[in-house]
C-alpha cells in the first residue's frame, strides 16, 4: 500500500472540504473495503479523511422514518430492535453480510459505496474499464460466473456487491449527503448508476460528497419484508442471487409490493415489471409465477452465469410464497 | 498455550521478528526516496500516536498506512494476533476494540487512538488463562494453532454477545474465523462449554 496523509475531520463540513480540495483524497470510516482496494492497487489515495468520532453514528426514530447515521455500524443497525421490527428486510440483509467482525467495523455509508468484487477489477494486473477506463473488459469473454445478467454494457458487467443496498430498494430508502455544493436527498433507486460507457462511475456522488445518513420511511410494506440470500457456502460469502421483497397484503390482495435483486446486476436491481405482475392482484401460485417470469425478462446471460436466470426465479418464488403465506 | 506450543514458539517468533524488521526497513526507504510530492514527505514523517493495548498506553510513531495488526506485531511485539490473509477474510488477526471484536488487518493504527484494544495476550488474569482458553485446551480445539488466537478472541466475543444458544448459532457467529485444519467441531464444543461458565 502506498503511503498517504491521514487527517481526522472535526465535523462533516470539515471532512467535505478536506476531500473536495484534493482530487486524490477519500473518506475513511470502517476502512474494511478501502484498505483492500488500496492494497490491491485498485484504488490509490494520497489523503484519507477519517470521518469517525463526529457523533453521527446514531439511529434516530422519527415520526415518519428511522434515520441511520452514515457512520452507524452494520452490526448496530442489524441488532436495533426497531429496525428489526419495522424494516426486517434491512436487518436481515445486514446480518447476511460479511462476518461479525466486519459488521462491527463497517459503516452504513461505507457499505453503500463498496466496490465490486469482480476479480478483474480487484486484480491490478488485469485490464478493467472500471479501474482504467478504456483498457477493456476481460469478463465479457472470460470467467463471468459471478457477473451481471442485468444492467451490463459492452464496457462492464461487474456485479454490484453488497446486500444492504438491495434491501434499501425494498423500503424506498433515501440517502442523505453533504457535499461541496450543499446537502442532497437521493432516493436509493437513483443513487447507483449502471456502467454504460462510464463504468468507473458507480453512483451519483460527486468528489467530496459524503453520506451522512440513510432514511428508512415507514410504509405499509416495509414491515412485511424479507431478504433471501443464496450463495456458494452457508455464510460469509457474497450473493450469487439475492432477493429483497416487501408486501402490503390485505387478505390475498396485493396493495403494494417491492422486489429488488442482488448478485445479478450492475447495481442493486429493482424489478418494476415483477412488481406490476403482482400489484393490485391476488397473491397466488399463478401470479407469483407471472412475477418470476417478469423478473427475468430482459436478462442477458453470459457463458458462465445463465444459471442465475433460473435461480433468481426460484428465489423470488420462494420469498413470495413464504412472505405471503402462499402454499 | 500448551507447553509444547510454548517451546516451539520461540523459534518461530525469532524468525518472524527478523522478517518483520526486514519488511519495516524495506518499507521506510522507498518512501523517503520518493519524496518529490510534498504530501508524501509529510506522510513519510509518520504520525505520533498513543495506543492503549491490554490496559497499557504505548507511544509510537507510525506511517498512516500501517494497519493496527502491523503496529501490534511489528512495533509492540504483540505477536498473538496473526497475519493470515491480511485482507479481512481469515480472522486470525481478531482483536477487541472498545469491547467489540474486529479484524485488525482492516483498520489503520492511526484510527485507533483513544480506544481500548485487547489482544489475546491480555486475556489471562493473574497467571490464569481465560475460561475460553481453558476450554480450547480441554476440547483440543486447535491443531496447527495459526488461527487459534483469532478463534479465541472471537469466541470470547461470541459468548459476551450471547450468540451461543445452539451449535448452529455458534457456527454462524464464528464464521469470520477460518481454520484450515478444520477443527470446527472442537472449536464449537469449546465455545459451548465456555459459554456455560460464569463470566469473568
Amino acid at each position: 500500500m502506498k503511503n498517504f496523509e491521514y487527517v481526522r475531520a472535526k465535523d462533516p463540513a470539515d471532512a467535505v472540504r478536506l476531500v473536495a480540495e484534493r482530487p486524490g483524497a477519500a473518506f475513511v470510516s470502517g476502512g474494511t473495503d478501502l484498505l483492500n482496494l488500496m492494497r490491491d492497487g485498485a484504488q490509490t489515495h494520497d489523503r484519507l479523511v477519517d470521518v469517525n468520532g463526529m457523533g453521527l453514528d446514531r439511529i434516530t426514530i422519527g415520526a415518519r422514518n428511522v434515520r441511520l447515521g452514515g457512520w452507524s455500524r452494520m452490526a448496530d443497525v442489524a441488532a436495533h430492535r426497531f429496525v428489526r421490527h419495522r424494516f426486517p428486510v434491512v436487518a436481515e440483509a445486514l446480518l447476511a453480510s460479511a462476518s461479525p467482525q466486519i459488521r462491527n467495523m463497517a459503516s452504513i455509508g461505507g457499505n453503500l459505496v463498496q466496490r465490486t468484487r469482480c476479480g478483474y477489477f480487484r486484480d491490478a494486473a488485469s485490464p478493467c474499464n472500471k479501474r482504467v477506463p478504456g483498457s477493456g473488459c476481460p469478463a465479457l469473454g472470460g470467467e463471468n460466473r459471478w457477473h451481471a445478467v442485468f444492467g451490463g454494457s459492452d464496457h462492464c458487467i461487474a456485479v454490484s456487491a453488497g446486500d444492504l443496498g438491495v434491501s434499501l430498494l425494498a423500503v424506498d430508502a433515501v440517502v442523505l449527503t453533504s457535499g461541496p455544493r450543499g446537502e442532497r436527498r437521493i432516493p436509493f433507486g437513483e443513487f447507483q448508476v449502471v456502467p454504460g460507457d462510464t463504468p468507473h462511475r458507480e453512483n451519483v456522488l460527486e468528489h467530496g460528497e459524503l453520506i451522512v445518513g440513510v432514511e428508512l420511511p415507514f410504509s405499509h410494506f416495509a414491515g412485511k419484508s424479507r431478504y433471501l440470500k443464496l450463495r456458494d457456502r452457508a455464510t460469509f460469502e457474497f450473493a450469487v442471487v439475492s432477493v429483497a421483497a416487501a408486501l402490503d397484503l390485505r387478505g390475498r390482495h396485493v396493495r403494494d409490493v417491492r422486489l429488488a435483486f442482488g448478485g445479478v446486476a450492475t447495481k442493486a436491481w429493482r424489478s418494476f415489471a415483477a412488481e406490476d405482475a403482482l400489484r393490485g392482484k391476488e397473491l397466488n401460485g399463478s401470479t407469483i409465477e407471472a412475477a418470476c417470469r417478469a423478473a427475468v425478462s430482459g436478462a442477458e446471460p453470459r457463458q458462465h452465469n445463465a444459471f442465475k436466470v433460473e435461480l433468481l426465479q426460484r428465489a423470488v418464488s420462494r420469498v413470495l410464497h413464504d412472505l405471503g403465506g402462499v402454499r | 498455550m500448551t507447553e509444547e506450543a510454548g517451546a516451539s514458539r520461540h523459534k518461530r517468533r525469532t524468525v518472524l521478528k527478523a522478517g518483520g524488521a526486514a519488511v519495516a526497513g524495506a518499507v521506510a526507504h522507498p518512501v523517503l526516496e520518493a519524496s518529490a510530492a510534498p504530501a508524501r514527505t509529510e506522510a513519510a514523517t509518520g504520525v505520533p500516536i498513543t495506543l492503549r493495548v491490554n490496559g497499557k498506553p504505548h507511544e509510537l510513531t507510525v506511517e498512516a498506512r500501517v494497519t493496527l495488526l502491523d503496529a501490534l506485531r511489528e512495533r509492540l511485539d504483540l505477536t498473538g494476533a496473526k497475519k493470515g490473509c491480511d485482507r479481512g477474510e481469515c480472522g486470525a488477526c481478531t482483536v477487541h476494540v472498545d469491547g467489540r471484536r474486529i479484524k485488525s488487518c482492516l483498520t489503520l493504527a492511526v484510527m485507533q487512538e483513544g480506544r481500548e484494544i485487547t489482544t489475546v495476550e491480555g486475556l489471562a488474569r493473574d497467571g490464569r488463562l481465560h475460561p475460553v482458553q481453558e476450554a480450547f485446551i480441554r476440547h483440543d480445539a486447535f491443531q496447527c494453532g495459526a488461527c487459534t488466537s483469532g478463534q479465541v478472541m472471537s469466541a470470547v466475543a461470541v459468548i459476551e454477545e450471547g450468540h451461543t444458544r445452539s451449535t448452529d448459532e455458534i457456527r454462524e457467529w464464528m464464521s469470520g474465523n477460518l481454520c484450515r485444519c478444520a477443527v470446527y467441531p472442537n472449536i464449537v464444543a469449546a465455545v459451548r462449554d465456555a459459554a456455560k461458565e460464569p463470566r469473568s
